[in-house]
């Protein structure tokens, strides 16, 4: 069953053309990447999967369901979440309050999705009191993980994991995001670290200046000639 | 975390796990201060401000109560209220004063001779607070769309709006005009209690305090709350919160209502102790006041908003027209001495830039004196020791008009120099221009109380801002890059 489908969606910044013709899907329990250089527009994708912009032409489909002209909130309740791009975590306010802000729409902390990004993240446990912006970036990348799977998604979304952190901790992060997968839950991650990505998904578009030039299994995508030249650089 | 081991090891890095014990321990006066806002905890402070507060009629003659004690509550409410929608929710709302207002208006129209109704303010007030909340809902309708300097536009053409319907509409409503126009609503009922009329400072001032105590305890148990984490979150990232799938605009509304509804309850009081409202209770230079409070206390922080508004208030009374100027020449003073406190390390350089500016005046006043009388034969404006001092000191022509302006230029030319100028040179060269800023505030502005209130406050205010940009009891912000 496919749970996040896009069909050939076209997207503008104003007059300016960014996606062109994109189409991809997401299936349940599946871990997907989207790889692509800056400015390909990985961003924008995932803002358009998220409803933060609205694409011109094409359509957005959650569990079968056209959501192209719904609201953010909307098709966060059909089970979508997003880890964003830098964590963009609330920095003066607690862990725990974090996370709870990413159960806003299910009326306060269910202690149940508290117990498992616990389970899952248990240093965080420890410093549930202490502020976000305090942690070290491997520690606010796992605030920025629990905190979307607070809301019990079925598809989490993450822009650029390996952002900003030291190798072991890249290495570390994708470790997390295969866990989370292998607990049942479908994953898209935008990416830049092509040989990474690739070694944990299942699948892989490839993204270049607004459209999909590839889209093969990561197997595949790992072999192919042009992209270890533009990505893996060898 | 005790290893046990006090060397670090490497790939083990344990600094965030200890990061209150490592916390910088400041030392002095703003230390003290922030050991005793971490330990003190909310309700003893709150007590703490409602006894002293509740003490302050049993000391205070009628008109300081008024001007001290009354206006600084006034002031505190309307601290809160713009707390909740700045502070909380970071909406810059530049239409606030105006919602203030239409709350005193509301209820001078609701309890006055004006029409001749007389409502009790058991039905008037809360009517005002309902009717001024959905104002200000109306008015945080652009929010949705428009946020930071866009909507700081917005609210400011509103708040302006107000003025100009207040004083030049006023429509004719049952054969009179709506809100008097220039000359306001005169006659206002005082607040009462069930029937039982507010009309002494005293009753007066312990009904407000009482109204400000329920604010208080109310906006922390609402900042505590789901709803008041949620506006945090909007204020640091509105992107993330909306990603988050909060009903962000609701959100900001919530706020805009809430902050309008304490500015109407603001309005009913405040109506009620003057007796009478004018549009230029209302005006810009009020709106700057309550931000100053907001800001100075520190955005978002409770006690901070009580603290800034006694400050703000103090020390705007001690600069009042109707006290004596040499109010105002301590405090023109202090601050530079301060200034100079505060900016000069090491200590020696300050105490040659002291000691050097008050010999160089001797001197200068003892060579102009030489040259000719006329030139130190103005006199100092009022008498007393302090006076007696400054007109050895500072060099006052008489009939000193042209001089007055002569030394502003120089003084303006003096403060650029000094700025451009390093080390050694710029301390030397503090010398004169402090003391050409003392000329000037003896021949300038202590004739001019109306300015030299507005420039010292707003002196105070850099000074402030410059020693503590947080606020007094402002968090700095903690960054996540």
């Amino acid at each position: 069953m496919t749970l996040l489908r896009l069909r050939d969606v076209d997207t503008y910044y104003g007059e300016i053309h960014i996606l062109q013709k994109i189409s991809l899907e997401v299936g349940e329990g599946e871990l997907v990447c989207l790889l692509g250089g800056n400015a390909s527009g990985k961003s924008t994708t995932l803002k358009t999967i998220l409803g933060l912009v609205t694409p011109r032409a094409g359509a957005v489909e959650i569990d079968g369901e056209d959501v192209s002209r719904r609201k953010t909130s909307y098709r966060i309740a059909k089970g979508l979440a997003i880890v964003p791009e830098n964590r963009r975590l609330f920095a003066p306010m607690t862990v725990h309050e974090n996370l709870e802000m990413g159960a806003y729409l299910r009326k306060g902390a269910s202690s149940e999705a508290l117990e498992r990004v616990f389970d899952l993240f248990p240093v965080l446990k420890d410093r549930r009191r202490q502020l976000a912006g305090t942690l070290s970036g491997g520690e606010q990348q796992m605030v920025a993980m629990g905190r979307a799977l607070m809301s019990e998604p079925k598809l989490l979304l993450m822009d650029e994991p390996s952002m900003g952190l030291a190798p072991i901790l890249v290495e570390r992060n994708f470790e997390i995001i295969q866990q989370v997968h292998q607990s049942g839950v479908a994953v898209l991650v935008v990416e830049q670290n092509a040989n990474v990505s690739l070694s944990i998904a299942d699948r892989g578009y490839v993204l270049q200046t607004g459209r999909i030039v590839l889209a093969d299994s990561a197997k595949a995508l790992l072999a192919n000639e042009d992209l270890r030249k533009a990505y893996l650089g060898r | 975390m005790a290893t046990g081991e006090d060397k670090p090891r490497v790939g083990v890095d344990d600094w965030v796990a200890s990061v209150q014990d490592r916390r910088e321990q400041r030392s002095g006066l703003a230390g003290l201060a922030r050991r005793v806002d971490d330990v003190v905890p909310a309700w003893a402070r709150l007590a703490l401000f409602a006894v002293v507060a509740a003490s302050l009629p049993l000391w205070m003659d009628r008109g300081d109560l008024f001007a001290y004690g009354i206006f600084t509550l006034v002031y505190v409410l309307l601290g809160l209220g713009l707390n909740v929608v700045v502070g909380y929710a970071g909406l810059l709302d530049l239409g606030y004063v105006a919602l203030f207002g239409f709350g005193a208006y509301s209820y001078a129209l609701l309890s006055s001779e004006h029409y001749g109704i007389h409502w009790p303010s058991a039905v008037s007030i809360p009517l005002v607070v309902v009717a001024t909340a959905l104002l200000g809902l109306l008015l945080g309708l652009p929010s949705r769309r428009l946020l930071g300097d866009y909507l700081a536009i917005v609210t400011l053409f509103f708040g302006q709006a107000f003025v100009v319907f207040v004083n030049a509409a006023n429509p004719t409503v049952r054969g009179k005009g709506l809100t008097g126009g220039p000359n306001g609503i005169a006659d206002i009922d005082p607040n009462d209690l069930f029937g039982y009329e507010l009309t002494t400072r005293r009753q007066q001032y312990w009904f407000i305090l009482a109204i400000v105590l329920l604010v208080l305890v109310g906006l922390h148990f609402l900042s505590e709350s789901r709803t008041g984490r949620a506006w945090r979150a909007l204020r640091e990232d509105p992107l993330a919160a909306e990603a988050m799938s909060m009903p962000v605009n609701r959100l900001k509304l919530k706020a805009f209502a809430l902050g309008a509804g304490i500015a109407g309850l603001t309005g009913c009081v405040f109506a009620a102790v003057l007796t009478a409202v004018t549009s230029g209770n209302f005006a810009l230079p009020i709106l700057i006041t309550i931000y100053a409070i907001v800001v100075l206390g520190g955005i978002g922080s409770l006690t901070g908003v009580v603290v800034g508004a006694i400050v703000i208030n103090v020390s705007f009374q001690f600069l009042a027209p109707e006290n004596p100027q040499n109010n105002a020449r301590i405090l023109f003073y202090l601050v530079i001495v301060l200034l100079l406190m505060l900016s000069m390390r090491p200590l020696w350089r300050l105490a040659v830039v002291l000691a050097g500016t008050v010999a160089f005046g001797l001197a200068a006043h003892v060579l102009a004196e030489a040259i000719s009388p006329s030139w130190t034969a103005g006199a100092v404006v009022e008498g007393g020791r302090f006076a007696g001092l400054i007109s050895d000191w500072v060099i006052i022509p008489s009939g000193h008009d042209r001089f007055a302006n002569g030394a502003y230029i120089a003084l303006i030319v003096a403060i650029l120099a000094v700025t451009r100028i390093r080390g050694v040179w710029r301390t030397l060269s503090l010398v004169p221009t402090v003391y050409l800023a003392a000329v000037v505030w003896e021949t300038s502005f202590v004739e001019q109380p109306a300015v030299a209130r507005w420039i010292l406050f707003g002196a105070l205010l850099v000074f402030l801002m410059t020693v503590r940009p947080q606020g007094l009891l402002g968090t700095p912000r903690v960054e996540i890059v």
